[in-house]
């Protein structure tokens, strides 16, 4: 009895091997990472480490003291980031979807609208977003001289997350827009020809394809829109950033604000390695039908 | 390619945190600012290490505001920085063509390396915390705290400091106005924090904020030229006192100088002269208790 002349154990003992190259491969891979991660990293560190001022940049920017004691306090103000954050992603998500809608509507009667929409995104996505903000924050409450300062609708907190709805709006209307226009003419055709009106057939064929396919660019703007919550420190909104940079202009170091780069970072990455996922997923299995 | 992605993480945070935890190198010196005497005979353009010879390089911020400089010019010799700046230079021996005047933001003016100025004179004040970091002068001015509120405003009818307690109340970053405003005013309401002179002007203007805390002499300008349609409320001391001094770079060698300087003009009278010539109504407003 010889054995691997059976073609059975024959693929097994391949496959067997197959799965040992692999892994062979990859203990390789792995050990040229990791060498290389630590010759660029080790060099950078030496770099910085041996530089004749890095005294006194760690004792400004990296003080463990004066980390531990603003910490808690910075992510207090955090908080109020995230609160934006989430109320304003919404709104942009709601209205980016309805400019979107409406720019890719036919009708002549609907032209104002259509043009409105258009001068919409194309005015707001050229505006810096600062300046936006800006405008809107202290343009406003100049409207209504009389108003209580308590007022929440003429907080820096309310006009910036309107700026930053209608700056992010705008790029979010386009993202939408180039999802819905990608979907195929014959999926509109068919489903017309399956007795659905104009409407049915946006709203249940081609819409939610359209945002099905945009999801990595739509987290990508809200990686952004996360970021740019700093800037309504501008309207003397005490949020994370501009917490830091009071405790950092009080006392002279800037530690604060490394420690609130690192809060950002705590929400922009996750979202950033979400993104790559996904980017993955649909690279690997093509586009989910 | 998982694991390897671990490990690169792993060690970027090892690197990160060895970077962090390294010798805590902060030396605690006292505030050493102006501690070692020496006298003016030893402060001559030869023998001082100025950034440039036989120039004395001063910075400030730009827009320079009144009464500390007119016609947003350091270089006239207008207004009471400017006259001090010219008067220690003159102490030292520099001819009046022979300063330089260089802008400095406030936020950067602290930042650890080399510096582009030799002393910088921008209302900055001296805390002990701040003295770790850089070096001050002897003080060259005590500013009180003042209340600026729009006339009509009920602010504006603040008799004591516990009137003033239910009033929306801004002011500028870095300053130690803030400071005040919580431990003497403790607002109801958090103040409202901005980044410049201008936008905490805007904020009382637009209403966003009922009353503002600057230092007098900046009230004072503030109600005679930007918002005319406010008043000064009145004025309280800054708990601890709030005292103006040049900023040096640490350990800078022209620091017991230029106290030398500031100390022969206080003592010689001069100084009270410029205070009187440009800052002469800071001593009108009510003092509030």
């Amino acid at each position: 009895m010889s054995e691997g002349s059976d073609p059975a154990s024959e693929a097994a003992r391949r496959r067997l091997e197959r799965a040992a190259a692999r892994r062979r491969n990859d203990r390789r891979g792995f050990a040229i990472a990791a060498t290389s991660t630590l010759v660029v990293l080790g060099g950078l560190a030496a770099l910085v480490l041996t530089s004749s001022g890095w005294p006194d940049v760690q004792d400004s920017f990296f003080n463990p003291g004066d980390f531990a004691a603003v910490f808690p306090e910075i992510l207090e103000a955090f908080w109020l980031d995230i609160k934006i954050f989430m109320v304003v992603e919404v709104a942009v998500l709601a209205l980016g979807l309805l400019v979107a809608l409406v720019r890719v509507t036919r009708g002549p009667a609907l032209f104002p609208v259509r043009l409105l929409a258009t001068v919409y995104t194309d005015v707001f996505r050229g505006i810096p977003t600062i300046l936006l903000i800006y405008l809107v924050g202290f343009g406003v409450p100049a409207l209504t001289p009389g108003a209580d300062p308590d007022n929440f609708l003429i907080s820096g907190v309310f006009l910036g997350s309107v700026a930053l709805m209608l700056s992010y709006g705008a790029y979010v209307s386009e993202v939408y827009r180039a999802g819905v226009q990608s979907v195929e003419r014959g999926q509109h055709e068919a489903a017309l020809s399956v007795g659905l009106t104009q409407r049915q057939a946006l709203r249940h064929v081609i819409v939610p394809q359209g945002v099905r396919r945009v999801g990595p660019p739509l987290l990508n703007d809200f990686i952004a829109l996360q970021k740019d919550v700093a800037l309504l420190s501008i309207l003397g909104v005490v949020e994370a950033f501009r917490f830091a940079q009071i405790e950092a202009s009080t006392n002279f170091i800037y530690t604060p604000l490394v420690a609130a780069a690192m809060l950002y970072l705590l929400i922009t990455i996750p979202l950033a390695r979400l993104l790559d996922h996904y980017d993955r997923r649909s690279g690997e299995g093509g586009r989910t039908r | 390619m998982r694991p390897a992605l671990s490990l690169i993480l792993g060690l970027l945070l090892t690197v990160a945190l060895a970077a962090c935890g390294s010798d805590d190198s902060s030396d605690s010196e006292s505030a050493s600012s102006g501690s070692e005497t020496v006298s003016l005979e030893e402060c001559t353009p030869d023998q001082l290490d100025t950034l440039e010879p036989d120039t004395l390089t001063v910075a400030t911020d730009s827009p320079a505001f009144p009464p500390y400089f007119e016609d947003d010019d350091p270089t006239n010799g207008k207004g009471f920085e400017s006259a001090v700046a010219y008067a220690i230079a003159d102490q030292l021996g520099f001819s009046d063509d022979q300063v330089e005047w260089v802008v400095e933001p406030f936020n950067s003016s602290y930042a650890p390396g080399p510096k582009d100025f030799d002393f910088d004179v921008n209302q900055i004040s001296i805390t002990e915390k701040r003295a770790e970091q850089v070096d001050f002068s002897t003080p060259y001015y005590t500013a009180n705290q003042a209340v600026v509120a729009l006339k009509d405003s009920s602010a504006a009818d603040a008799e004591s400091i516990s009137d003033l307690a239910g009033a929306v109340i801004g002011v500028q970053i870095g300053t130690t106005s803030l400071e005040a405003v919580e431990s003497v005013i403790q607002p109801d309401e958090d103040p409202q924090i901005f980044d410049t002179s201008n936008d905490v002007v805007s904020a009382l203007k637009n209403g966003s904020v009922e009353a503002v805390v600057v230092d007098v002499p900046t009230a004072f300008y503030l109600t005679a030229v930007q918002v005319p349609e406010a008043s000064v409320v009145g004025q309280f001391e800054a708990p601890g006192g709030d005292q103006f001094g040049a900023l040096l770079a640490k350990d800078s060698s022209l620091t017991p100088c230029v106290s030398a300087a500031i100390e022969e003009l206080d003592s010689s009278g001069e100084l009270a002269e410029i205070e009187k010539q440009w800052l002469s109504e800071a001593t009108n407003a009510p003092v509030l208790e």
